[in-house]
């Protein structure tokens, strides 16, 4: 049990930002838009993030600037697939260069300054309980995690404006002959997208390492990617798949901290399986071609509204 | 009593064409009115902007009684004026009532809009599970879902919009039932149609439409099929012209337990399909869309590669294992369903589509390197032969019509002069003229001595076209029937599945 407990606090964190930022991607997938940019927006967030938290010390504020910042990133986005038509895989890619670039660029005066981490948000008592700390020792981004995949569940299933999104994303022109407006739903939802990975990029050093490191989210960002086409674009199996992929990070962790059995498979091979992980799910999804997928039906094409 | 619907003089131009001159015509509370024409005779752009899509260059609606501008659909809607379009706005993944609460514009909770569905349903007949995946309805059943959406606003008038071209014999019967009551119960319903023998049955009147122009305003009880369709046509109709004492040949086409896949979620595969096709025999595939047409196109040309090499046999030849080039080289060309991006490329200049298919038959390449001059030759015969509207063989695909780049697929493919031809939906979209053309290109091609199979929704067009006739459903053929033997109420059945699944009989309301 003793053994178990930090386990379990390491899974947490290594799972709630690939979590925000996966659930932000299903919602602009489920309009319709593959926003292939969330390593670079998260990158984007994690040194807004950072900035803010080393001149302010608010991590609330440091949140909401990442927030913001991965919103504006996928404003670049949204403008050039979604007002442009340009082809949405290729600009996905070109925000995540982007990004990598422009994060690495406006963090280099901050590398090795620490800051500090964020606070749990319960009273120490609880957080600090050697038992209890394993449901209240977390900080707000993760109970947050948890809150948004409730949230998203019941915003796509069951109100008007979760239906209008779910049918833009499964038939743009008829959507659109209706009277609603295509490309307002997608920008909303790929601007949701941007900001949720923002904030899933600010985790990063409030969470996790509290200090600057390029690129520090480690391609995190495809796995939410991925992450999505695995839960076939629900957010519960969303969670239950965010949590999977936690559990082998944290793997990693313990393999190479030296942890008996663990050790067996080298650490480098470790580290490397989230990302193989990732690879076969997408390798299986793609070979399982049914519907069942459940996928939206225009999920990646251009809107061009006819005349 | 006033007019529910009059229309004074409306003109509409596009650039280039004048799509309305001058039209005039009233709708009385009540009335069945239809609005005959051909492809391209305006009836679409004056439904349009009845239903304030468009608006009119010249002239004006009066609606009761009293002069209206129509500015978008939802002004339309609430005057009371529905329309159930030609192709359905409908989400596949959606279901009934989702789709029903998304084309509302009030927004009314989940709960209170299904019971008034279910009033609507109940009232007129129309029975339908409101939490089925739209994905998992027939045909029929998706209109009845644009009808319930109609219906819910409580219409004073009706467009329906070529209804039935996707319908059983039987779905149209209950289609008319709902009309007549909604008629019987005061609301006006214009219904749009080529479709001669329905407008008898069904309208009171009908008005019929030529380039354009209003043409002439009759009863159509009173009318003949053959009138009408001079008045639309404006000229005397063709007939299909048959050599006299034609025999068929021997068993060219013989296809034995033909089987596929099933490939996709929503898919339909074929399953055990037999039959024999004769030297000079035209045979026909009736069915309701999605019951494995597709599959059974895709099997017969080569694109789904067969596992039986006895499964289909020209000659006794077997082409089962042959890919697409293959069975091109022994004689058995197929026009698919879909002509632009399936049977023709629509970036590619028409020559370069006519080398698509017809490259090794007719010799244009050689040793890997493209004979365009003969590729051009023979485009242009196409062109010619089968009078397609083109500049010429250098315009691309994609620049014609629909009725022209159809023309122009069925020519490059009979004109290859094939010992089998499959061809589906040979006349879809293509108006009367043309389609005269193509179906006497048929019957001149089988009186040659080949074997044709017409895959067809349009059941009028089999029973004119074809020898002996069959009907797909849930991807299983029928039993193989003599055109002039057998009734169309019995090939209404089997359309229907009465001999088959339960699910296509659970369609039809009580």
């Amino acid at each position: 049990m003793e053994m178990l407990i930090p386990i379990i606090v390491t899974l947490v964190g290594a799972a709630t930002p690939i979590l925000i930022a996966a659930l932000g991607e299903l919602v602009a997938e489920k309009s319709g838009v593959l926003n292939l940019g969330v390593e670079g927006m998260m990158l984007v967030g994690a040194i807004a993030g950072f900035v803010a938290q080393f001149y302010t010390g608010n991590p609330y504020l440091a949140l909401l600037c990442g927030a913001f910042a991965g919103a504006a990133v996928s404003l670049i986005f949204a403008f050039l697939t979604l007002s442009l038509s340009a082809n949405q895989t290729a600009t996905g890619l070109a925000l995540t260069i982007f990004g990598t670039g422009l994060s690495a660029l406006a963090g280099a005066p901050y590398s090795a300054k620490p800051i500090a981490l964020m606070a749990p948000l319960f009273p120490d008592m609880l957080a600090r309980d050697p038992f209890w700390r394993v449901l209240f020792g977390y900080s707000f981004p993760v109970y947050f995690s948890f809150f948004m995949v409730a949230a998203i569940w019941w915003f796509l299933k069951r109100t008007r404006t979760g239906l209008i999104l779910r049918a833009v994303g499964e038939n743009d022109h008829s959507a659109h002959s209706i009277g609603y407006s295509v490309v307002g739903v997608r920008y909303a939802a790929v601007v949701f997208g941007g900001a949720m990975a923002g904030i899933a990029g600010a985790c990063f050093p409030l969470l996790l390492t509290p200090q600057w490191a390029e690129s520090m989210t480690a391609g995190r960002g495809w796995i939410a990617v991925a992450l999505v086409v695995f839960a076939s674009w629900r957010p519960l199996r969303l969670l239950a798949g965010a949590y999977l992929f936690g559990l082998v990070m944290t793997m990693e962790l313990y393999a190479k901290a030296g942890g008996g059995v663990l050790a067996i498979i080298p650490s480098e091979l470790w580290a490397a399986l989230p990302y193989l992980a990732t690879i076969a799910v997408l390798v299986l999804i793609s070979l399982r071609r049914d519907a069942s997928t459940n996928a939206p039906a225009c999920l990646g094409k251009p809107f061009m509204p006819a005349n | 009593m006033p007019h529910r619907l009059e229309l004074i003089g409306i003109t509409k131009r596009f650039p280039g064409v004048l799509a309305n001159d001058n039209v005039s015509f009233s709708v009385k509370p009540g009335e069945i009115h239809a609005l005959l024409g051909e492809n391209g005779a305006g009836k679409s752009t004056l439904v349009k902007m009845i239903y304030g899509i468009m608006q009119p260059d010249a002239g004006e609606i009066v609606w009761d009684g009293q002069r209206t501008v129509i500015a978008n659909p939802k002004a339309a809607r609430a005057l009371g004026i529905g329309m159930v379009f030609q192709h359905f706005s409908l989400f596949e993944a959606l279901t009934v009532l989702e789709n029903i609460a998304l084309g509302m514009d009030a927004k009314i909770p989940a709960r209170e809009l299904e019971a008034r569905i279910r009033a609507v349903m109940t009232q007129y007949g129309l029975l339908l599970d409101p939490h089925r995946t739209v994905a998992t309805l027939s045909v029929g059943e998706r209109q009845r879902i644009e009808i319930v959406r109609a219906l819910l606003l409580d219409p004073k008038l009706l467009i329906m919009d070529e209804p039935t071209s996707v319908l059983t014999p039987q779905e149209v019967e209950q289609l008319f039932e709902v009309l007549r009551k909604l008629a019987a119960g005061g609301c006006s319903i214009l219904y749009i149609s080529h479709k001669l023998h329905e407008i008898k049955a069904l309208c009171d009147t009908a008005t019929i439409l030529r380039g354009g122009k209003l043409v002439d305003t009759c009863d159509p009880k009173a009318e003949t099929s053959r009138s009408m369709a001079e008045k639309m046509i404006g000229a005397g109709l063709k007939d299909i012209v048959r050599a006299p004492g034609r025999t068929m040949g021997a068993p060219k086409l013989v296809v034995s337990r033909l089987s596929t896949k099933k490939s996709g979620h929503f898919d339909v595969p074929v399953d055990g399909v037999s039959f024999t096709v004769k030297a000079g025999e035209i045979f026909g595939i009736a069915g309701v869309a999605g019951n494995g047409q597709n599959a059974l196109l895709d099997a017969l040309s080569g694109e789904i590669l067969g596992e039986d090499k006895d499964a289909i046999t020209i000659d006794g030849y077997p082409l089962g294992l042959l890919d697409t080039t293959g069975r091109r080289k022994h004689g058995l060309c197929a026009v698919p369903e879909e002509r632009n991006g399936h049977a023709a490329v629509g970036d590619f200049s028409l020559s370069d589509n006519s080398i698509l298919t017809a490259r090794n038959r007719l010799h244009m390449v050689m040793l890997g390197l493209i004979n365009s001059g003969a590729a051009k030759t023979y485009t242009g015969k196409v062109i010619a032969d089968f009078a397609v509207k083109a500049l010429g063989p250098g315009s691309t695909a994609g620049s014609l019509s629909g009725g022209n780049l159809q023309k122009f697929i069925m020519g490059r493919e009979i004109l290859q002069r094939p010992t089998v031809l499959v061809v589906s939906q040979p006349t879809w979209g293509v108006d009367a003229g043309a389609a005269a053309a193509i179906h006497q290109a048929l019957v001149d091609l089988a009186a040659e001595g080949s074997a044709i199979v017409v895959i067809s929704q349009d059941l009028d067009e089999l029973l004119a076209l074809c020898d002996t006739l069959a009907v797909i459903n849930a991807g299983q053929l029928s039993e193989a029937q003599k055109v002039g033997e057998v009734s169309v109420e019995e090939i209404g059945l089997l359309m229907g599945g009465v001999h088959g699944t339960s699910e296509a009989r659970d369609a039809i309301p009580a």
